[in-house]
């Protein structure tokens, strides 16, 4: 692979298409029942059984600080492989893998602020709108604790 | 780098004899450390003597054949000196044996290049091998060594000389381990198998899921009318229930694997600060799960040399607070509930409260209101937070910027709670308590709300189910406090699902109604009651940790998957109990209570509440009949008395601070206090009568043969009951 392209799992959260890492993503998951954990940062949304294994998923939406996905609606596992463990990303529904040209590739611009610059590295702009390149790192160290 | 001759293209039979030498190299250097600290304290016991004399031969022996010739050198420098220490021309000295450490220490290291790499390295020997030549001479010529251990070296020559080590029988006073490098060397393993570790752990793996089918087919069949399968699947629980023992058994090891580091760390450690430090165990045997044992092997070394370094004062403190010269750190193991709890104690000065708000205010880690709510217990635990390092100096050894914090993440790690307890000027505990095992347990499946919780069987006493309307098995209130009377003892309540939603905290008591369930608990010795909306069933679960985000909930032990499939939360006991604030009382710093573990006293429950001018006080809770709440309107006059109308007849109200003997007796008016009444009921000649109190506290269970003897009438005597002086009432002079 040419190093000017890069590959990303799109997905959409809210009114947003983002881009993970796909060699972050270990697989993709539909359904399964979350259990909720009391006391828990908020963008824990719950723990998911992935084949025995325990999983934490974090609720983009609230990560992004999106509003709440409206009850009823289906959401996707995003499972990524992390540090001691997968961590599960609930999004509202995955897309294609996308190859990006670098070219396309800009620095979130200024008027970008807040929380959600601060989870994304840059933004792609697609015939289809623009991508946005999340953080995952950044994405799983903000659930922890604070 | 040094490329000894030929090591490179070892031939594949010598390979992995070399690796059986690098690991059996490795436990001889154990026992080598092991049985020096020994030879240190009895500094003519031949026998030991005689044992680190056979571990260094036979590292120099094996290595001259692997082809090893500098780690042979280094050997055989160490032999030459421990040759002159067994045919009693010298004797054993601190230089000496730190030393002989050191050569254990670089011998280490380079077994550990000879298992990367196939070859021993660069590391530089001289020095060593000049020190210990050095030694050698220095009972001959005058040394730098203390004149003290010159006499000493002296006084063996006359009894040893002739006979060789190896024919010595046993000294009949010797309390250290026998010398189990012979039981293991000399006689044939009769039917041992060494085995891999990784390989343990995929089988426990396997059982672990194994047990997980077991529980769905169980589920699955319950249903069927097929009697060959329902047999199957009995059968198939059974077999799995064995398996799942035996697999575990075979990964018990007892926790003097990881102990057996720490006299040589304690040593070292005490030697650099100048202290002088005396290690005790309890509990060596207690054994647990293997990669638990590797687990809290860091955990410990980083509280034993925290314990010497900031926990322990310097002789000269010690003197002056009448302590022996020698301070003492005890490390205690014992199976508790289901866990292993392992404390690590000191009788140094016990934890600086103040200059740990301090501390943790000048790091920015608190604020000053929260600092002022905390309780002492509660400030302690400031100590955990990352970033916190109490020592006033950075020292080499423990002044690192890591601090107990990295202990508390990696006990937490592995499915454990730190907590530590503290008296001034007694000592400071640590206590870890850690799962036996991090794979299966007993739990018992409760309800609340939608939600399924396990708990831990192991710290369930029993379930009751309350009365609901009236009776007098229901839930009873003392302030905000739910309690229950269990076989008339008092059982604070904790509600779980005010526990885990705690802005709906007002509402404690589940709705009327519904009957909830109380689940007695138990946890680190003291009762309480968890009030669940129901109990569902008991199951085997298997136990996983929690993902990093939610591991530091303290409610929570881990988490499991259920027979559906469904992922359940594990609830931590003690963390439950924490929480809703129902243990209320430290453990005592365990120096102390194992001096008075002899005749434990005889305790008593005894009710603690507000008295006047917000002082403390405390009556036999068995002198109570009832605890109740009046609203301040329900109070009548009947002459110059209050009185309330009480199941039915009329109960009259008298102040507590009227019962205060001399000056301090007084009468206010009862509707001083809040728009509530709260009420010890009691029998005086006879009747019953009203006792209105400003605040009921807490019950607590005290020996009363503590108690310090009253100096006016009217009192019993006071206690320190949470580190707070409380007055005893004596009921009688009422």
């Amino acid at each position: 692979m040419p190093s000017d392209k890069r590959t990303y799992a799109s997905c959409r959260v809210g009114h947003l298409l983002v881009g993970v890492d796909v060699d972050a993503v270990q697989e993709v998951t539909a359904g399964g029942e979350l259990t909720p954990v009391p006391l828990a940062p908020p963008v824990v949304s719950g723990l998911l059984n992935l084949r025995g294994q325990i999983v934490t998923a974090i609720d983009l939406r609230r990560s992004l600080q999106l509003a709440d996905r409206p009850a009823g609606q289906a959401a996707i596992n995003v499972i990524l492989r992390a540090d001691g463990g997968s961590v599960g990303l609930v999004v509202d529904s995955v897309g294609d893998v996308l190859d990006v040209h670098q070219n396309d590739f800009e620095e979130p611009p200024g008027t970008v602020s807040g929380h959600l610059r601060e989870l994304i590295t840059g933004v792609y702009k697609l015939d289809r709108g623009l991508l946005l390149v999340l953080n995952t790192e950044r994405v799983m160290e903000e659930s922890n604790g604070d | 780098m040094t490329p000894a001759t030929g090591i490179g293209g070892r031939p594949i039979e010598l390979q992995a004899i070399l690796k059986d030498f690098i690991v059996e190299s490795g436990e001889n250097l154990d026992q080598l450390e092991r049985d020096l600290i020994v030879l240190e304290g009895q500094p003519h016991s031949k026998e030991t003597l005689a044992s680190i004399f056979r571990a260094v031969h036979t590292i120099k022996g094996a290595s001259g054949f692997m082809g090893l010739s500098k780690l042979g050198e280094v050997a055989h420098s160490g032999e030459s000196l421990l040759s002159r220490l067994r045919d009693g021309s010298l004797v054993i000295n601190p230089a000496i044996a730190s030393a002989l450490l050191a050569l254990s220490d670089v011998i280490r290291a380079m077994l550990v290049q000879v298992d990367q790499t196939g070859y021993e390295g660069d590391i530089d020997c001289t020095a060593l091998m000049e020190r210990l030549a050095a030694l050698q001479e220095s009972s001959a010529v005058t040394s730098a060594q203390s004149t003290a251990a010159q006499e000493r070296a002296l006084a063996p020559v006359h009894d040893t000389a002739p006979t060789p080590a190896q024919d010595i029988a046993p000294t009949p006073a010797q309390d250290t381990a026998p010398a189990p490098t012979d039981t293991t060397r000399q006689t044939p393993s009769g039917g041992n198998v060494r085995v891999s570790v990784e390989q343990l752990d995929k089988l426990m793996n396997l059982v672990g899921e194994l047990v997980l089918a077991r529980n769905e087919i169980t589920q699955l069949s319950a249903d069927q009318t097929h009697s060959a399968l329902v047999g199957t699947s009995q059968r198939l629980n059974a077999i799995t229930s064995l398996l799942q023992e035996g697999v575990m058994q075979t990964r018990l090891q007892p926790i003097d694997t990881a102990w057996s580091k720490l006299p040589r760390i304690v040593r070292d450690c005490a030697q650099q600060c100048g202290k002088r430090v005396q290690l005790e165990m309890e509990g060596k045997d207690t054994e647990l799960d293997r990669t638990l044992i590797e687990a809290i092997q860091d955990p410990l070394t980083h509280a034993i040399r925290n314990c010497i370094d900031h926990g322990l004062e310097g002789p000269a403190e010690r003197i002056v607070a009448g302590k022996p010269l020698e301070g003492r750190i005890l490390l205690r193991a014992s199976h508790e509930s289901g866990q292993v709890t392992i404390e690590v104690s000191d009788d140094g000065a016990g934890v600086d409260i103040a200059a740990v708000k301090r501390k943790a205010l000048d790091r920015g880690l608190t604020t000053p209101e929260q600092v002022r709510t905390l309780s002492d217990q509660e400030a302690i635990q400031l100590i955990f937070l990352p970033g916190f390092s109490t020592a006033a100096t950075v020292t080499s050894m423990s002044g690192r910027g890591v601090g107990m914090d990295v202990v508390k993440t990696n006990i937490e790690q592995i499915g454990g709670k730190v907590s530590m307890h503290s008296e001034a000027g007694v000592g400071t505990t640590l206590r870890m308590r850690i799962p036996l095992t991090l794979a299966i347990m007993t739990a018992l499946i409760v309800k609340s709300g939608d939600e399924q919780y396990a708990i831990p069987q192991a710290n369930v006493l029993e379930l009751v189910r309350p009365d609901v309307d009236g009776g007098r098995n229901q839930i009873e209130m003392i302030g905000h406090a739910p309690v229950y009377r269990l076989r008339d003892a008092l059982l604070p309540l904790a509600s779980l699902s005010a526990e885990l939603t705690p802005e709906r905290r007002s509402t404690r008591v589940p709705a009327s109604g519904e009957v909830p369930t109380i689940v007695v608990l138990e946890a680190e010795d003291r009762r309480f009651g968890l009030v669940v909306d129901s109990a569902v069933d008991t199951q085997e679960i298997v136990v996983k940790p929690l993902g990093r985000h939610v591991r530091g909930i303290s409610l929570f032990a881990g988490a499991t998957i259920t027979g559906s499939g469904r992922v359940v939360l594990i609830l931590d006991v003690p963390g439950v109990a924490m929480r809703a604030h129902v243990v209320a009382r430290d453990r005592r710093a365990i120096t102390r209570s194992t001096s008075a573990d002899a005749a434990p006293a005889s305790t008593e429950s005894l009710l603690v509440f507000a008295g006047p001018d917000a002082t403390r006080m405390a009556m036999p809770l068995s002198k109570i009949i009832r605890l109740e709440e009046f609203p301040r309107t329900a109070v009548e006059r009947l002459g110059d008395r209050d009185v309330v109308q009480y199941c039915g007849g009329l109960l009259p109200l008298e102040d507590i601070a009227s019962f205060l003997p001399g000056a301090r007796a007084r009468r206010r008016a009862l509707d001083r206090v809040s728009d509530t009444l709260q009420t010890l009921v009691l029998t005086r000649n006879g009747r019953q009568v009203g006792v209105v109190v400003d605040r009921i506290l807490d019950t607590v269970e005290e020996a009363l043969d503590e108690m310090r003897p009253a100096l006016t009438d009217g009192l019993a005597g006071s206690l320190v009951i949470n580190g707070l002086v409380t007055e005893v009432l004596n009921l009688d002079a009422l």
